[in-house]
């Protein structure tokens, strides 16, 4: 199965649930109260949230009167497209940046890190990177065993300590064995911790600041990972990390189950933090870059 | 955010005040108020329309309690049935009648089956228990190691078996526990999506091949709407005893508990509460009732303020607090107290609507302001901070410079202060009439709330 194909896989059933509802919604009928009424229910459904969801329907009821609009289908159709736009990053020329790249990935326990470090590591050594690994997260028990298992797998380098190390000394072995060796991306891992756990976020502040002052600029990326599946915690993860580093995008773990994963939507929206990668299975490969219109589409299921 | 539904719903329902019974019109606005709080907390849609549907048939025509205005009724209304509907009670292990008891944990990746699995076993073995840990995840790199570290850690024996499948895998550790004499098996599988037909096929398996005496699904307290269909697909295929419902230690309002529930209608047993080995706690259905509800979890507000504050000092505060002798130290310990204790608007968020008063909450907010604060109580004489009516410009000229702060920002904190020392002072005359003895009850000298 080439990824494209494994993506879709992934979304066709992630979506499945979702476009069963719509599909029954946007069946041709009358706009009505009842037919905005379910399709509030229906992105509710979907974890976008309900302050979320009643904006956009609220929006949507007044384009839809703004515009006449007196079909179903024309109104699906703006919905997509409102979507799609919230979720669609604006494009950016990469700041020039003194090598190594940088990227950070943090997030609750649980939520995907590990796999999503080992896969973004191959991503970039497909592309011909040199690609270092470090293991961060020094706290829970062989998650150093785990992440070397995925780096001889992707055949990259690991740096690690021994369990229960300073992470941020980690880090700064990591940089400096970077620079010697010349690398090209330096992907870090760190353990999970709860948003709301001072001390372990005053940790990922430190592992941030150590890092920025030993290669200034860096991490050039900071990545939340973010489960699918996570509920309307998931604006208040995005908050709470974003406030301890700065956050500069979302990988939505986990598409391949039956959660829709709406809740980056809430988290574009209140936050401005875009979706970067999305992952859609156990294996090294599944890994996808974020598409934002494929991802409302299959959320809306429009091609169906 | 709807984090207070009694305030809400006191809105709605004002105009109600004097009226002996809800009306059903009184009762479908707040109705729409308890949907939306009830969807805010990840509660799933469709098990929302089906309490709110049985909540209503129980408001219409109640009587309003003349102890109580009709918000508040409503809301003791949708608690009670919150609570009935999770299980009125704590519920316990199931022991098998032959040993050992075999416990299965299932559930996705990254629920935390592994860490759930060692925090059960610890919790048997204190009870006198004497359990065996099987390490089942054959897949994901470094699970077996994760276990048997965790094990060690706690002085737990483990059985894994490289090269063999997981059903060999168990039966082997079967085989071990009768043989050493362990009375419980807890068997850590791998996480799994349930749409994965092969991957459940082998949970199916494994529960044939053990007969376990319970299978435990391990669902992450965060979860949103989809917790619904992993929980009814882990259930129809494999058949579930109970649910263990973890990372309740963040902010989450854990609406997924009551959706798992209704949809399995097994009983949480457990809730793992933070990333210790020792952090499992039996499920209390009524505080989780209250979280879902955003009405404050103030029992665990007080767990929470007891672990984190000294006894003692507490309760010379709180004797200071009572002789009107609270000065800015003792203000500044409080304050260093309160954010040991997590971000402040979390706690603030714990605590039911109403209780803080609003010169407090203004305050206190702002967490970057602690450290300004503390800052300029620390530039302060000992003399200053135990008297302060004695700083005047100069002196506070002097404060702004110590502590890189305004002469401005000196006087809000001086003014902010004196506005307390008048609550404090007042709460003191009122105890005196004895007319804060209810409020008091469970403070237990937390002198913020």
């Amino acid at each position: 199965m080439s990824l494209l194909e494994r993506f879709k896989a992934g979304l066709a059933r992630s979506r499945q649930g979702f476009a069963r509802r719509l599909d029954f919604l946007f069946k041709e009928g009358e706009l009505n109260e009842a037919f905005y009424q379910e399709l509030e229910e229906a992105l509710i459904a979907g974890d976008v949230g309900v302050e979320t969801s009643l904006k956009l329907v609220e929006q949507l009821r007044q384009d839809a009167a703004r515009n006449r609009l007196k079909e179903r289908e024309a109104v699906r159709e703006l919905l997509l497209q409102k979507l799609t736009e919230i979720l669609t990053a604006p494009e950016e020329e990469p700041a020039p940046i003194e090598p190594p790249l940088v990227i950070l990935l943090v997030g609750v326990n649980g939520s995907g890190k590990t796999t999503t470090a080992a896969k973004l590591a191959r991503l970039y050594r497909e592309q011909g990177r040199k690609v270092l690994l470090v293991a961060g997260d020094t706290f829970r028990a062989a998650a150093i065993d785990q992440l070397q298992v995925w780096a001889d797998r992707a055949g990259v380098d690991l740096i690690r300590q021994q369990p229960g190390s300073d992470p941020s000394a980690v880090f700064y072995d990591a940089i400096n064995a970077a620079r010697a060796r010349q690398v090209d991306v330096v992907i870090g891992d760190t353990a999970g911790r709860l948003h709301t756990k001072v001390n372990l976020m005053e940790e990922l502040k430190k592992i941030h600041r150590v890092i920025g002052r030993l290669h200034p600029g860096a991490p050039h990326q900071v990545l939340l990972v973010l489960d699918a599946t996570t509920g309307q915690n998931g604006i208040a993860q995005a908050a709470r990390f974003n406030e301890a580093v700065p956050v500069t995008g979302v990988v939505l773990t986990k598409l391949d189950g039956t959660a829709r994963g709406g809740i980056v939507v809430a988290v574009r929206e209140t936050m401005n933090i875009p979706v970067r990668y999305i992952g859609v299975g156990e294996k090294m490969e599944d890994l996808a870059p974020f598409d934002p219109s494929a991802f409302t589409r299959a959320l809306l299921a429009a091609e169906s | 955010m709807f984090a207070n539904l009694a305030e809400k719903l006191q809105r709605t329902l004002k105009n109600l005040r004097g009226k002996g019974k809800l009306s059903e019109k009184d009762v479908d606005a707040a109705m729409r108020e308890i949907r939306l709080a009830l969807l805010e907390a990840d509660v799933n849609f469709k098990v929302v329309k089906d309490f709110v549907a049985s909540i209503r048939e129980r408001a219409v025509g109640q009587e309003v309690l003349s102890s109580l205005t009709p918000g508040q009724q409503v809301v003791k209304i949708v608690h009670q049935e919150l609570t009935r509907l999770m299980g009125q009670e704590q519920s316990r292990l199931a022991t098998a009648p032959h040993p050992p008891t075999v416990i299965m944990m299932v559930g996705l990746q990254g629920s935390g089956k592994t860490t759930t699995a060692v925090k059960l076993a610890l919790q048997l073995k204190k009870g006198g228990r004497n359990p065996l840990l099987v390490a089942a995840d054959i897949y994901r790199p470094g699970a077996v190691q994760q276990l048997e570290i965790l094990s060690q850690s706690v002085a737990l024996p483990c059985y894994s078996h490289s090269g063999a499948t997981p059903v060999e895998i168990c039966t082997g550790a079967l085989k071990q526990a009768f043989r050493e004499g362990n009375d419980h098996v807890i068997i850590d599988t791998a996480g799994r999506l349930h749409l994965d037909e092969a991957m459940m096929q082998e949970l199916k398996e494994i529960k044939a091949a053990v007969k376990p005496a319970e299978v435990l699904l391990v669902v992450d307290a965060m979860t949103g709407q989809d917790a619904v269909n992993a929980a009814a697909a882990f259930h129809e295929s494999v058949g579930l005893t109970g649910i263990i419902l973890t990372k309740l230690d963040g902010d989450t309002r854990g609406g997924a508990a009551l959706s798992v529930r209704a949809v399995t209608g097994c009983p949480v047993k457990f809730a793992g509460v933070g990333e210790k080995v020792e952090a499992l706690e039996p499920f209390h259905p009524e505080r989780m009732a209250s979280r879902i509800l955003g009405m404050g979890d103030v029992l665990s507000l007080i767990e929470k303020a007891e672990a984190a504050m000294d006894r003692d000092k507490a309760r010379e505060l709180e004797k200071k607090l009572r002789r009107q002798e609270f000065t800015l130290e003792d203000f500044r310990d409080q304050l260093q107290q309160l954010r040991s204790m997590g971000p402040l608007d979390q706690i603030l968020e714990m605590l039911p609507g109403g209780a803080i008063p609003p010169e407090i909450k203004k305050l206190s907010v702002n967490e970057k302001q602690f450290t300004r604060i503390e800052a300029i109580i620390g530039s302060m004489t000992r003399e200053e901070r135990q008297n302060p009516s004695i700083i005047n410009s100069s002196r506070r000229r002097r404060i702004a410079r110590g502590s890189g702060t305004t002469v401005q920002e000196v006087n809000r904190l001086l003014n902010q202060f004196s506005q307390m020392q008048k609550m404090f002072k007042q709460m003191g005359n009122l105890e005196k009439q004895g007319r804060l003895k209810k409020l008091k009850k469970g403070k237990r000298g937390f002198p913020f709330f």
